[in-house]
């Protein structure tokens, strides 16, 4: 027997025979007939490798993606440059193969990375701490209010702003849907938090409150002034982020949040129809205690070497159990793996630089595209590298046109009541040319 | 052989309790810090919070293991062991002496249904 070769007819044969068992329906003898199925499972014939190639491919063929299609589309996740090395490394068998390990101090390697991994977050962020990495954003901002819920200890709400993703706050739905905790939606006004609004909101029962920035329509909010509301009622500050805007914008660390989640996707991985993506999860050192997930932190061995060790695992629930942060037992090592090989390799100047073309090429989209006046922006507010276009038909009507001419649109706003609205994305990626063809296919429609 | 002190009561979940007049410290045992281990983080109420009798007051976190802790007494919180933050190996050091919190007490017959030394020395032993 081989680990990569089927068992074959012979192996069988001798398996069975040392079990003492006649053949393959002797194992079954147990099961009852009444829930027997009693015939073959209605599956095709098997194929030769021939007919599958051909089949997968005639199947995938009536897909267009982003290899096809210049991508306009954002809403969370992002068309950014991924560098040939991320991917180079990130396939060594070492690391694409590895699973998730058990006895983690054995795995100094695996290790390490997540403690670099950490790091780069909490500079990012401007935070003391950041955890190994949730599933992704929605998921990990879903954590960050159950974080508030539990550090706050009467506390029994969630404020967060309508700006957030749509789909963020469907997920906090879910996870605070069987908890004793309400989830209340501050109002938006003009694209923005309406942070008047939101001050009414919160009182001394809001064990946080959460809002995005870059926010989903793009719009770069002022967002301390949530840190301030919350503060004033001993409410946790949560902050929502997009890790490519972090390189220009004030640091949320330095804006006094307390928790600081968003989606990773975006740093080094690709759009991979929806996922796995990145949740990355930062604090304040005087909330660790209260962090979900895996912590990796630096110590030294018994010889006095630098050696990395999973800590605070007392918090974690295959030691606290019932009581524990979070049921979280792992993390998206391979994907936080990649964020980190991309970090590295842009490095500080780098990535501020893909934030700077995100900045210029979205507002070069913008003025192109409302140069004739035909389509106007939704909101005149500041934003990063997305922003609200409304016209005079449909967006779903306008997108059908701009696949034709090769194009893939932006996200249908109709349903969220901008209508004809669509939100646009410009990442580092999209040349002059591009947006200008968008612009040109745009004006005719 | 672990350490009893006499003057103090105890429970059966080896807190230690020291009453002064209609308020009490308590603190968990020489025999709790053993079996704990090393501890590292000792979370602790906060000053006003009301307890009853059986409450989870806060938790003891050691290198195995979280541990919920229990008031073996009913009262209001008037004072924590502030020190316990920087210092929570002292539970192991000094168990008798890093008191964990301080409750005024809302009904002192509770204190009938604890041991005295002698009683919680033979309770150890059993």
């Amino acid at each position: 027997m081989h680990r990569f070769i089927p068992s074959t007819k012979e192996d069988k044969k001798a398996m069975l025979e040392s079990i003492g068992a006649a053949d393959m329906e002797a194992l079954f003898v147990d099961i009852p007939k009444e829930v027997r199925l009693d015939r073959e499972l209605a599956l095709d014939e098997s194929k030769s490798e021939l007919e599958v190639t051909r089949l997968m491919n005639e199947t995938l063929g009536k897909n267009i993606s982003t290899d096809a299609l210049t991508c306009f589309l954002g809403a969370g996740a992002y068309d950014h440059y991924v560098p040939t090395v991320v991917n180079h490394l990130s396939s060594r068998q070492e690391f694409a193969t590895a699973y998730t390990p058990y006895q983690p101090e054995i795995s100094q390697g695996t290790l390490q990375v997540i403690f670099e991994f950490q790091t780069m977050i909490a500079e990012l962020t401007g935070m003391e701490v950041a955890n190994a990495s949730m599933y992704d954003g929605p998921t990990a901002c879903a954590e960050a209010a159950m974080m508030a819920v539990a550090a706050g200890k009467k506390k029994k709400s969630i404020v967060v702003s309508e700006t957030v993703h749509p789909e963020v706050i469907k997920v906090l739905e879910s996870y605070l849907r069987h908890r004793d905790v309400a989830l209340i939606i501050a109002p938006m006004k003009e694209g923005e938090t309406d942070y008047e609004k939101l001050s009414t909101l919160v009182d001394e029962t809001t064990a946080g409150v959460l809002v995005q920035n870059p926010n989903f329509y793009g719009v770069i909010e002022d967002a301390k002034k949530s840190v301030e509301i919350a503060h004033g009622k001993k409410a946790l500050a949560i902050n929502y982020v997009d890790p490519l805007a972090l390189p220009i914008l004030e640091s949320p660390g330095k804006q006094g949040f307390d928790i600081v989640v968003g989606e990773g996707q975006g740093l080094g991985n690709d759009l991979q129809f929806g996922g796995p993506y990145l949740g990355f999860f930062a604090s304040t050192k005087k909330l660790v205690r209260k962090m979900p997930g895996r912590i990796c932190g630096e110590s030294v061995d018994s010889r006095g070497q630098r050696a990395f060790v999973l800590t605070l695992q007392a918090r974690e629930q295959h030691i606290r159990r019932y009581k524990a942060n979070s049921n979280i037992c792992s993390n998206q090592g391979l994907v936080a793996l990649r964020s980190t090989i991309y970090m590295s390799l842009m490095g500080k100047a780098g990535m501020k630089e893909v934030a700077e073309q995100c900045l210029a090429k979205s507002h070069y989209g913008a003025k192109v595209l409302t140069a004739s006046g035909k389509y106007k922006l939704a909101f005149d507010k500041p934003f990063f590298k997305e922003f609200a276009l409304v016209g005079d038909k449909p967006t779903k009507e306008v997108n059908g046109k701009l696949v034709e001419a090769g194009i893939l649109g932006g996200y249908d706003l109709g349903p969220l009541g901008v209508k004809n609205g669509s939100l646009l994305c410009f990442t580092e990626k999209r040349t002059k040319e591009e947006i200008d063809q968008l612009a040109s296919t745009l004006e005719v429609i | 052989m672990s350490k009893i002190v006499e003057g103090l009561l105890y429970t059966e979940d080896h807190e230690w309790v020291k009453v002064e007049g209609n308020k009490a410290k308590i603190g968990v045992t020489d025999h709790a810090q053993h079996e704990l281990g090393d501890i590292v983080y000792v979370e602790l109420p906060e000053e006003d919070d009301e307890l009853a009798k059986g409450d989870v007051f806060g938790v003891v976190e050691s290198v195995k293991a979280a541990s919920d802790s229990f008031t073996p007494l009913s009262g209001t919180v008037t004072a924590v062991n502030e020190n316990l933050e920087d210092a929570p190996e002292s539970v192991n050091a000094t168990p008798y002496e890093a008191w964990m919190f301080e409750l005024e007490l809302s009904d002192t017959s509770e204190l009938d249904g604890l041991m005295d030394a002698a009683a919680y020395k033979a309770f150890c032993e059993a």
